[in-house]
Parts: C-alpha cells; sequence; structure tokens
C-alpha cells in the first residue's frame, strides 16, 4: 500500500489507476488533451510485461480492445470525443457480445473536429448509447485527480461485475489539471469468474462471444438479458456526491469538471446566506434519478450547469418532473468562473 | 475373415459433427475442412482462437470446436491482433471475405500485416459480396456483372480489382503470403500445404501469415458449381495468380 | 485560507514552470492544490498561462474568475488579466517587458519588478520567471521560500540540476525586490 501524495495530472492518474488496477493491455490512438494516457502507459507497460499498442486508428483500437478483453485480461482504451465517436461501432459489439472493458473519454469540443477546449458535449453519446442497439455503457463522471484514479479501478470492478464497458467520462479540463494524489493500490484487486473468456477449448467445451443472434427468439431473449443488467446497474451502481443538500431551497446539479467549478459557487451563495445545494452524479448512467426524486418531493428548485447547450437537464427533469429546473449552459470556448454560475444563482434565487 | 479396415479419410477433430449451411458448390466448406486440418496436423485445436468476420463465414463457429469471437465487419484482423497480444501462446487465426478483408477492412489488414502480428488469415476471394447477395466486391473482375454493378465493373466507375496478396507481400511484417485455389487436385494439394504452412509459421512465430483462396460464389455468379469451378479456373487465376509471394525464411527474422 | 494567482506570459518564459513549482511547493507544506494550464492552441508558442490554487481547506474550482493575484510577464497578458485581479488584490509585474505605466487599476498593490534586467545582471535572462516567483511567495506567504525552493528538483530534470544554484539565487533575489518594491 503507497501511501505517498504526489502531484499528478489527471490524464496521468487514470494510466496509474489503470496499472493499480492490473490492466496490462492499452490499445489506442493519439488524440488531443487525452495523449499524456497512453504516452505514460507506452513508457510503463513494457517494463510490467504488458502490451502497448499505437492502433491505426481509433477503430482498430477499439477492435484490438474486443479482442484482449475477450480473453479475459484487463484492458483498456482511451480517447477525446472525435475518436470516441470512431469507437462507437466497436462499443456497440462490445456491449453486445458482453465483453469487460474499460474506455476513457477525456472529450473536447464538437461538433466535427470542434476544438480542444473542454466540454460536455458527449453526456448524450455517453449515457444514451452512442452506438447502435439497445444497450447502455456504465458511466462515471469524476471531477478532481484523486477520482480519476479511483474511479479508474473501480471501473475495471465494475466492467467484469457486468460484463460491460464502462466509460470514464472526464474533459480537458481535468485531464490536464494537477492535483496531490495519493495513489492508494488496492491490496487485492476485486475479480470476477471469467467462465467466459476465450482461452483455448482445452478439456471444456468451446466458448463463443459473439453479437449475433438469428434464430427464433433468440435476440429478443438477449435484449432483455442487457436490460437487466442496466436494471441491476441502476438498484445497486448509482454513486452522487451532495454538499449541503439537507436544508437547500435551490439544489445546483453539475457533473464532472462542471461541478468542480460550480462547487466554489455554492459556497459564495452559502457565504451570502443563501441555502444552495450541490448535487453531483457520479454515475451519469445509471443516473441518480431516485435521489434526485426524493428532493422534488419537497419544495425545492434545481439549476442545472453543463458545459453544454442543455443534455444532463434532460435526464433531471424526468427525475424531478414537476419541479422547475433552470439551467445554464456554457458552450466550449472558455469555461465558465465559479462568480458566473454565481451570479445566475443569484438570479434564480427564490425569493 | 474380413481385411482389417483401413481409415483413409475421416472428419478433423476441429470441425463439429455438423453439416455446412453453405450453398452447393460454395467452396468454404473446402476451405473450413483445410484449415481444420492444417490446425490438427499440427495438435493446436486446443489453444487456437477463432476470429469470425462479418459476411457467409460468420457462422464460424457452428464449425470449428474452438474457442470464437465475432468481429465487426472488417475489423477482424484488429480483433486478431487483440487477442493474440493478450495471450500471445495461442494460436488466432481470422477468416475473412473479399468485402471485409479488402474493402470495408483494408486499413485493419494492412497494418496488422505490417505490425507483423503473429496470426493467420485466411483470405476467401470470390469477387462478390456474398450474404448481401451479390454485390460489387473490391475483387470483382472487369466486367463482371453484380448486383450492384449491373453493366458489368467499369474502372472508370470503380477501379480494377485489388490484389491483396501481392499487396501484402510488399511488407516487411508479412511472413507468409499465398495465393491458392482448388481448381485442381494439384492446386488442392497446393493449398492445403499453404495453409499447413501459414499455422506453421505462426507456431514458429515467423510473423504475419496470410492465405487467399481463389473461391466460387455459384449463388450469386448464376454459375453451376461445375461452371464456377471453371470461371475462377478460367477467369480469376488469369488476373489473379496462384502461387507463394512470400515467404520468410526462419533466418530472416530480426 | 484560499489564494488563487495566474500567471501569465509568452510561451518559452517558464509561466507553467513557476506554477508548477508553487503547485509542488504547496503540496509540500501539505496544503490542499490545484494547477490548471490554459488549455488552447496557444499551447504552442503565443501566450501561456495558468492558475493555481492553494488552500487549507478542500478546493472547489481550479478555474478562478477574480483571482487574489496576477503575475504578469509581458505586456499581452497584463491586458488581458489586469482587469480579472480582485480589489485589494496584487499584481507582480515584469516593467522590462511591461512598462508600469500601461496599468490600469488603482485598487490594486503594485509590484513592479524589472524582472529580465535582473536576470540578465545576474548572466542569465532565462531566470525572470524565477525572479517573479520568488516575489510573489514573498510578498504573499501563499508558502515559505524553503518550501518554494525543495520544488525546484521537481520541476527541474536531473540533467539541468547543475542550474538549481542559480534559479535559487534568483528566487531571493525576486525576494529582495518586494522590500524594495512598492506596494
Amino acid at each position: 500500500m503507497t501511501e505517498k501524495q504526489d502531484l499528478v495530472k489527471g490524464n496521468e492518474a487514470v494510466a496509474m489507476g489503470a496499472l493499480d488496477a492490473g490492466c496490462r493491455h492499452y490499445f489506442g490512438y493519439p488524440i488531443t488533451p487525452q495523449s499524456d494516457i497512453p504516452e505514460y502507459l507506452s513508457y510503463h507497460l513494457p517494463k510490467l510485461g504488458g502490451e502497448f499498442v499505437q492502433a491505426e486508428s481509433e477503430v482498430a483500437a477499439i477492435n484490438m480492445l474486443l479482442g484482449a478483453a475477450a480473453t479475459g485480461v484487463r484492458a483498456m482504451t482511451s480517447s477525446s470525443s472525435p475518436g470516441i465517436s470512431l469507437m462507437q461501432e466497436g462499443l456497440s459489439y462490445i456491449a453486445g457480445s458482453e465483453i469487460p472493458i474499460v474506455i476513457i473519454n477525456m472529450s473536447r469540443s464538437g461538433p466535427g473536429l470542434g476544438g480542444i477546449a473542454p466540454s460536455q458535449g458527449d453526456y448524450f453519446q455517453a449515457v444514451k448509447g452512442g452506438g447502435h442497439g439497445d444497450y447502455h455503457l456504465l458511466v462515471l463522471a469524476p471531477n478532481s485527480v484523486q477520482e480519476l484514479y479511483d474511479l479508474t479501478i473501480l471501473a475495471f470492478e465494475l466492467a467484469e461485475k457486468y460484463r460491460n464497458p464502462v466509460m470514464i467520462l472526464g474533459d480537458a479540463m481535468i485531464g490536464q489539471m494537477k492535483e496531490p494524489l495519493l495513489r492508494r493500490t488496492p491490496e487485492k484487486i476485486v475479480e470476477y469468474p471469467k467462465d467466459w473468456a476465450l482461452t483455448g477449448a482445452k478439456g471444456r467445451p468451446q466458448r463463443v462471444l459473439k453479437s449475433l443472434y438469428l434464430k427464433d427468439g433468440e435476440l429478443t431473449a438477449h435484449n432483455w438479458k442487457l436490460h437487466q443488467k442496466y436494471e441491476a446497474m441502476k438498484k445497486d451502481e448509482i454513486r452522487y456526491e451532495e454538499v449541503f443538500v439537507e436544508d437547500a431551497e435551490l439544489i445546483l446539479v453539475a457533473f464532472g469538471s462542471a461541478a468542480r467549478i460550480s462547487r466554489t459557487s455554492v459556497m459564495m451563495a452559502r457565504e451570502q446566506g443563501m441555502k444552495v445545494g450541490l448535487f453531483r452524479p457520479i454515475t451519469l448512467f445509471p443516473f441518480p434519478e431516485p435521489r434526485l426524486a426524493d428532493f422534488a418531493k419537497k419544495d425545492v428548485g434545481f439549476f442545472v450547469v453543463e458545459l453544454n447547450t442543455g443534455q444532463m437537464v434532460e435526464d433531471v427533469k424526468i427525475a424531478t418532473a414537476g419541479r422547475s429546473v433552470d439551467f445554464f449552459g456554457k458552450p466550449p470556448g472558455a469555461l465558465p468562473t465559479p462568480e458566473e454560475i454565481f451570479e445566475k444563482i443569484r438570479e434564480i434565487y427564490p425569493g | 475373415m474380413q481385411a482389417a479396415e483401413k481409415k483413409v479419410f475421416e472428419r478433423p477433430r476441429t470441425l463439429k459433427e455438423v453439416p455446412f449451411h453453405f450453398c452447393p458448390g460454395c467452396h468454404h466448406g473446402i476451405a473450413h475442412r483445410m484449415v481444420a486440418e492444417a490446425i490438427d496436423k499440427f495438435q493446436l485445436r486446443e489453444r487456437t482462437i477463432g476470429v469470425a468476420s462479418v459476411g457467409c463465414s460468420v457462422f464460424l463457429y457452428d464449425y470449428f470446436d474452438v474457442d470464437v469471437i465475432e468481429a465487426p465487419h472488417g475489423r477482424a484482423a484488429a480483433v486478431a491482433t487483440g487477442v493474440k497480444r493478450a495471450r500471445n501462446d495461442r494460436i488466432v487465426f481470422s477468416y475473412q471475405g473479399d468485402g471485409d478483408l479488402a474493402s470495408i477492412g483494408i486499413a485493419e489488414t494492412i497494418h496488422t500485416a505490417n505490425r507483423g502480428e503473429n496470426i493467420t488469415i485466411i483470405f476467401i476471394n470470390n469477387t462478390v459480396y456474398g450474404m448481401t447477395g451479390g454485390q460489387l466486391a473490391p475483387t470483382t473482375l472487369l466486367g463482371q456483372k453484380t448486383s450492384t454493378s449491373p453493366y458489368g465493373r467499369d474502372f472508370m466507375q470503380d477501379g480494377y480489382p485489388i490484389r491483396m496478396t501481392e499487396i501484402l507481400a510488399t511488407l516487411e511484417g508479412t511472413a507468409f503470403a499465398a495465393r491458392v485455389a482448388f481448381t485442381t487436385p494439384k492446386n488442392i494439394n497446393m493449398a492445403k500445404k499453404a495453409i499447413e504452412k501459414a499455422f506453421q509459421f505462426q507456431k514458429e512465430e515467423l510473423g504475419f501469415t496470410f492465405v487467399e483462396v481463389l473461391s466460387a460464389c455459384p449463388t450469386n455468379w448464376g454459375l453451376s458449381p461445375v461452371d464456377s469451378m471453371k470461371r475462377v479456373e478460367n477467369e480469376m487465376i488469369p488476373y489473379f495468380p496462384l502461387g507463394i509471394f512470400k515467404e520468410r525464411k526462419a533466418a530472416d527474422v530480426l | 485560507m484560499i489564494q488563487s494567482v495566474i500567471m501569465a506570459g509568452f510561451g518559452g518564459q517558464g509561466i507553467l514552470l513557476i506554477g508548477n513549482m508553487l503547485a509542488y511547493a504547496a503540496l509540500g507544506e501539505g496544503k490542499h492544490v490545484t494547477y490548471m494550464p490554459a488549455y488552447g492552441v496557444e499551447m504552442r508558442g503565443g501566450t501561456a498561462n495558468c492558475t493555481v490554487v492553494v488552500s487549507d481547506e478542500p478546493i472547489g474550482s481550479p478555474i478562478v474568475g477574480k483571482p487574489d493575484a496576477v503575475i504578469v510577464m509581458n505586456l499581452p497578458s497584463l491586458k488581458k488579466f489586469e482587469s480579472w485581479i480582485k480589489p485589494e488584490g496584487k499584481l507582480f509585474l515584469n516593467t522590462s517587458l511591461a512598462p508600469a505605466d500601461e496599468r490600469t487599476r488603482e485598487d490594486i498593490a503594485f509590484y513592479p519588478i524589472p524582472a529580465n534586467d535582473l536576470a540578465s545582471q545576474m548572466g542569465n535572462a532565462r531566470l525572470a520567471n524565477m525572479i517573479l516567483i520568488g516575489a510573489y511567495v514573498k510578498a504573499t506567504g501563499i508558502v515559505s521560500q524553503d518550501a518554494l525552493i525543495d520544488s525546484l528538483s521537481k520541476v527541474i530534470s536531473e540533467r539541468n540540476a547543475r542550474f538549481i544554484p542559480q534559479n535559487i539565487e534568483a528566487i531571493k533575489l525576486g525576494a529582495d525586490q518586494v522590500e524594495t518594491a512598492n506596494p
């Protein structure tokens, strides 16, 4: 157990988390602003007997990941928005074939080539599907360097627990920032049985990992089976953070870097005597809908802040049906300052 | 008293005891069998992982009694790369058609060869998209009519048929590249040897191995099985010559 | 206690380096800290800036709209960031490259430091950033000078370790300027 804090860049914390989770296989393609991840791993993985492959494209990378993870090893890729778009096909196959993988999206801005500034414009893509078919990724949204590390380790566990792809949705802000990191290497890596892994049919029947089901009723059953997994995630895996929500008259809802900036705005409001709280979903899928629904039973307003023109706000509206939901969106370009968000709070604060 | 029986022909252990679903006269069955025989010959079945591709050959796992992963269309070489990198002591092969390998998956194919991934690709070239109903393939011959080249392939419109084996043979990472066909007993023997050599090379970790099989698709060609065989011999082989285009000697490995 | 600072200048002036130093120094003193480099196409060439927040409590936003202080190494950065400074905040200005009379704010403490000239006098113009961070740390007490000096080994590679004594000298020279500067 390491107990030393070091100043670490967010992207590197992801790479460290992957190594400490026992991941020894990485497949990726360079793209700003996440190239620190492949750079770090290309240096460390060979020394650990692992495999680092710079693929010819994101399309190839996600499919190498499909192949490697199908054999039961812990494997991951990382990219940023345009690259993640290219990986959607593979993600759909991986979800359909029920192969555990971890994918990092240090998102940048779009649409198209967009820019390299931080953005949360990939929320829909991450939580609503992205590729074709009826599936979900399990999506974790860290908001600090420490959480990037911790959630990367968790991502590998959850991927295996559910045999489902897990995405870390960060952005250029938390990927580039540096903070103290406590690299608390897990003493024991939580692993799940891999009675599905392709290792060669020695002394056992053949194993097949596939997503094609053509026989009568097979695909229906398969889709319902996947659905059951997503329902189980909704029951057991919802994670969130709450700050000053108990007596709040206005609850600010934000994830990732928007939540990080908003936290200071909430403190500013509190200093002014305004009863404002912060609710931060850590899992974006499963979305902490029941918890928000609980708040909605009280007389409380909701204020959603996102680095886009309004995506998660739709889920907040569903969860809090009937309550007023204000929204402040900041599309990519410049990050909002805490002062800017505080001004918005002041405008909409009840009374 | 009867004379002792001598078994001269049997089902390869690597193939399951099920009938193929392929159309009459299709060469997939022969190619499947040859691959299975090669795996048997080197006793690799228990450590082989196959990669099925999208196309008529997707049901690989219904016939081969080995672990199999199904790849998205065109991505089999990348998937095979991932499998091999994770389990480098296993034998990994993909089995792909011309649309899959030479069109949508050409980037993955070339880069996998160029990295010298120690895997084997069996490439079935029948100059047509089979599963989707006979559309133009990158290997469709000039003048050949398909459901999307109803006037015959015109190079002004669709370019020329692509010769994958020759392309891959130019790459340093390729250890073995051959083109074979099943048209004559001689060619069948050559095909068998080439497929065996590909697996042998993989076993010896010499690099990327590739065997292109000129194959018949009577259904989409609108020909009888016999005429289809003639077409392979008379039309395909002249454009896609048979032979070994690259064969690395063990000593060549750096 | 929470203090924020934006450091800005041309790429190549060592802005991100002194930002990192401050972050390491804060970490060395057991404080909470965030370091946020400006992230944009201007990463290579053009202007460079970073934001550092140091606090005794966990830090919310690493992005700051009204910093307690700004360290400015060139004129464009003065034009951009002077207006951001909190009332009663501090401006550390490299007057070698940004003339003092270009500033407009009267409600902030002003630390004019001819960093490039001083560095040249020391025989190495590249030490200007060290002079400014030395002055900043002295004037704000955000971290101790010892912690700042200790951070040098974190940001300067072993290959360049021979330059560390020079850098220490420059930090101290910067600190001396604060006593002579006119807040």
